[in-house]
C-alpha cells in the first residue's frame, strides 16, 4: 500500500461555513488518500460533508461563506491549498476534473455541446478551434453518443438527462485528468440510465488510467464500482475499508445502519422489515464533544458521548472511528 | 425545470413557414411592418420629398392637398407650416432624427449598461460601489439631466443622444445585474469554473449570452422612450436646434397655430405615436417570444 505514492492525500481537512447563524463545521478533520488509478467511494447521507470535501479539493467553495480553515490537500506532492488562483485554474479541468450531480443544469443552455466540451481543451492545451472541435467529437464518440459529429452543434435541451451526463463525462475527461471527482453523478438519473453511466465511467477510467473519487449516498453504487470506501458522518470519516471488507464486515454502527436500511434480494432477507436509523443528523453548528453518531446509536455509552473516537485500523486497511467497533448490536 | 433562455426556433415547427410565424406572432409582424415603413421613408427622404428647410412665406399655412401625392416636388402634400415649409418633407426628415436618436440611445445605453451590469453582478465588491452610483443617477429625473446637459453645451443631435443615454444606463445595469445574479448561481457556472475558466471567460462566454434575450426587449423599450424624450426635449426647446426638422420641434412650433392649421401638428404627432407604438409592439412580441416560459404557454 505504501509502495506507490498516493495521487491525492487529504490530511486533517477542515472546511467551515461562516453563516449568519454561526459556524457550520461541514468538514471537520477529514484525512484520506486516493492512489493512482483507483476508485474511491465516499458515502454518507445528505449534509455529511461529502460534496464539501470534493469542492474543497478543487477550491470551489462559495466565496466568503465557505472557507478551508485547516489541513492540507496534496495532489502529486503539491499542496493545492497553497497554490495561487491562477495555478489552481491550471489544475481544474486539466489534472483534476469534476462531474456534478445535476446534468440538467450543469450545461450552459445557450452554448452548443461541442463548444462546451472543447472549452477545457482550448483552455488547457491551447488547442486551435479546429483541433478542439476534433477532440470534442472524439470525446463525444468515446462516451457513446451516436452521430457524434452532428450532435456537436446541438444544444443541451436537445439531449436527455443520461445523454447530458455523458456529455459532462466527455467534458471532464477531455484533458485526460489524473483524478476525476464525480459528485453524485447518477443521482438525478433513471435507474437504468444510472447503470449505463456508471459502467461508462468505469470503462473510461480503465482506459485513461484516471483515479476516480465517487461521491454518492447509494451504497449499491459503491459496491459495484469502487475498490475502497469511505463512510462519512457529520463532517468526519467514521469508517474506511476495501469495498468487500466493508460490505462483509461493517464495523461502525452507522455503516451497519446504512446497510440494513437498503432492501436486499434473497428469500431470507425478504421477510425482514427494513430498519431505519433513528434520529436525525446532528446540528453541525454546535461543537460535538463525543462521537457524532452517539445520539442515534444503540450502543452508545458515556464514553461515546464525551470522547471523540479516533479512526483506528482494525484489520488490513479497515479503519473505524468507534469504541464499539464490531460489537454485536 | 425552469430555464432562463433556451434557444428558440422563431418560426415554431420547421416547415410551418412564414404564414404560421405571422399567425403566432402578430405583434412582432405588425410592429416590424409599421417600423420598416417609417424606416424606408426616412431613408428615402431625399428622393421622395422636397427640401425641408426651404422657407416660402407666400405658401404659408396651406392645407394638405393629397392630389398628385407622389410628385416629389409638391410642397403641400401634408400642407405647409407658418413659414411655408413642407410638412411632408419635415415629417420625413424628422423621422431620421427620431430614429437615429432612438436607435443610438438604445445601442449605447444597452452596451454600456451590459458591460457595467456584467461586472457589477459578477464581482460583489464592485457591485456595492457601482450600484450606489447607479442609484444616484436614477434619483435624478432623466429629462432634467438632459435639459441641464443641453443647456451646458449647445444643443445638437449627439448631445441629445448623450443626454438621453446617461439616465437610461442605470435601468439597463439593474436588469443585467439581476440576470447575472441568478445565472451565476446556476450549476453550469460552477461547471465552467471547474474546468479552469477565467472570470473573464465565465462572464463573457457563459453569462453574457444569457442576458441577451431580456436585453433585446429592454432595448426596444428604451428606443421608444428615447424617441419620446427627444420629442419632449425639442418641444421644450432644450433639444435639437429649432431649424432642424424633428417631430418635437414641429409640434412645438405648431402649437401656436393649432386652431388655424391643425395639420401642422397632426402629421408629426401621428408619426411619433405610430413609431412609438410600432416599437412597443415589436418589444412586446419579442418579450413573449424570447421568454421560453411565456412562449411555451402560447404555443
Amino acid at each position: 500500500m505504501d509502495a506507490i505514492a498516493p495521487l491525492l492525500r487529504v490530511d486533517d481537512l477542515r472546511t467551515h461555513f461562516f453563516t449568519v447563524d454561526g459556524v457550520t463545521r461541514a468538514v471537520d478533520g477529514v484525512s484520506f488518500h486516493v492512489d493512482p488509478g483507483e476508485t474511491l467511494g465516499i458515502v454518507g447521507e445528505s449534509g455529511c460533508g461529502k460534496s464539501v470535501t470534493a469542492l474543497s479539493i478543487l477550491r470551489l467553495l462559495p466565496p466568503r461563506i465557505g472557507r478551508i480553515v485547516g489541513g492540507t490537500v496534496s495532489f502529486e506532492g503539491t499542496n493545492l491549498l497553497d497554490l495561487s488562483i491562477a495555478a489552481m485554474r491550471d489544475i481544474r479541468g486539466n489534472r483534476i476534473a469534476m462531474i456534478f450531480q445535476e446534468p440538467m443544469t450543469s450545461l450552459n443552455p445557450v452554448l452548443s455541446i461541442g463548444e462546451q466540451i472543447a472549452e477545457a481543451v482550448r483552455i488547457h492545451q491551447g488547442a486551435s478551434q479546429a483541433d478542439a472541435r476534433a477532440r470534442a467529437e472524439e470525446m463525444l464518440r468515446l462516451v457513446k453518443i451516436p452521430d457524434a459529429a452532428k450532435r456537436l452543434d446541438d444544444y443541451p435541451h436537445q439531449f436527455s438527462g443520461g445523454m447530458r451526463q455523458r456529455v459532462m463525462i466527455a467534458m471532464a475527461l477531455s484533458c485526460n485528468p489524473q483524478l476525476l471527482i464525480a459528485d453524485e453523478p447518477t443521482t438525478a438519473l433513471d435507474v437504468t440510465v444510472q447503470a449505463q453511466i456508471l459502467n461508462l465511467m468505469i470503462e473510461l477510467k480503465e482506459r485513461t488510467g484516471a483515479a476516480v473519487m465517487l461521491i454518492t449516498h447509494a451504497l449499491p453504487v459503491v459496491a459495484e464500482t469502487c475498490q475502497r470506501v469511505i463512510v462519512m458522518y457529520a463532517g468526519r470519516i467514521v469508517e474506511s475499508a476495501p469495498v468487500d471488507e466493508l460490505f462483509d464486515n461493517p464495523l461502525h454502527p452507522y455503516t451497519r445502519g446504512l446497510m440494513s436500511s437498503i432492501p436486499r434480494l434473497g428469500s431470507a432477507a425478504r421477510q425482514k422489515r427494513l430498519t431505519e436509523i433513528p434520529g436525525i443528523v446532528p446540528d453541525l453548528r454546535k461543537p460535538i464533544p463525543g462521537c457524532a453518531f452517539a445520539p442515534r446509536c444503540g450502543l452508545a455509552d458515556d464514553r461515546c458521548r464525551n470522547e471523540a473516537p479516533a479512526l483506528i485500523e482494525h484489520v488490513g486497511g479497515h479503519r473505524a472511528a468507534c469504541f464499539k467497533a464490531g460489537a454485536p448490536a | 425545470m425552469a430555464t432562463i433562455a433556451e434557444p428558440i426556433a422563431l418560426g415554431g415547427p420547421r416547415g410551418a413557414g412564414l404564414r404560421s410565424f405571422v399567425r403566432r406572432n402578430p405583434t412582432i409582424v405588425i410592429g416590424a411592418a409599421l417600423l420598416s415603413v417609417v424606416v424606408a421613408l426616412a431613408l428615402l427622404a431625399p428622393w421622395i420629398s422636397g427640401d425641408p428647410f426651404t422657407v416660402a412665406p407666400v405658401n404659408r399655412l396651406q392645407s394638405p392637398d393629397f392630389s398628385n401625392f407622389f410628385d416629389p416636388g409638391k410642397a403641400n402634400r401634408f400642407g405647409t407650416d407658418n413659414l411655408g415649409r413642407d410638412i411632408f418633407a419635415r415629417t420625413i426628415w424628422g423621422a431620421r432624427v427620431s430614429l437615429m436618436v432612438g436607435i443610438s440611445v438604445a445601442l449605447l445605453s444597452t452596451s454600456m449598461g451590459l458591460l457595467i451590469g456584467l461586472f457589477a453582478g459578477y464581482f460583489r465588491l464592485l457591485d456595492a460601489i457601482v450600484m450606489r452610483v447607479m442609484d444616484a443617477l436614477m434619483a435624478i429625473p432623466g429629462i432634467l439631466l438632459a435639459i441641464a446637459l443641453v443647456a451646458l453645451t449647445r444643443g445638437s443631435v449627439p448631445v441629445v443622444i448623450f443626454a438621453i443615454t446617461v439616465p437610461e444606463i442605470p435601468r439597463v445595469v439593474r436588469l443585467v445585474r439581476a440576470v447575472v445574479l441568478t445565472v451565476r448561481e446556476r450549476p453550469f457556472i460552477d461547471a465552467a469554473v471547474s474546468v479552469g475558466s477565467r472570470p473573464a471567460k465565465v462572464i463573457f462566454r457563459h453569462i453574457l449570452p444569457n442576458t441577451i434575450a431580456p436585453l433585446i426587449v429592454q432595448a426596444t423599450y428604451i428606443c421608444a422612450s428615447a424617441i419620446l424624450t427627444e420629442a419632449g426635449l425639442s418641444f421644450l426647446g432644450a433639444g435639437v436646434p429649432p431649424e432642424i426638422p424633428t417631430w418635437g420641434n414641429m409640434i412645438a412650433q405648431s402649437r401656436l397655430f393649432l386652431a388655424r392649421a391643425p395639420w401642422t401638428i397632426f402629421f408629426p404627432g401621428a408619426c411619433l405615436a405610430i413609431v412609438v407604438l410600432a416599437i412597443n409592439l415589436l418589444g412586446d412580441g419579442l418579450r413573449d417570444r424570447l421568454d421560453p416560459r411565456l412562449a411555451r404557454r402560447m404555443r
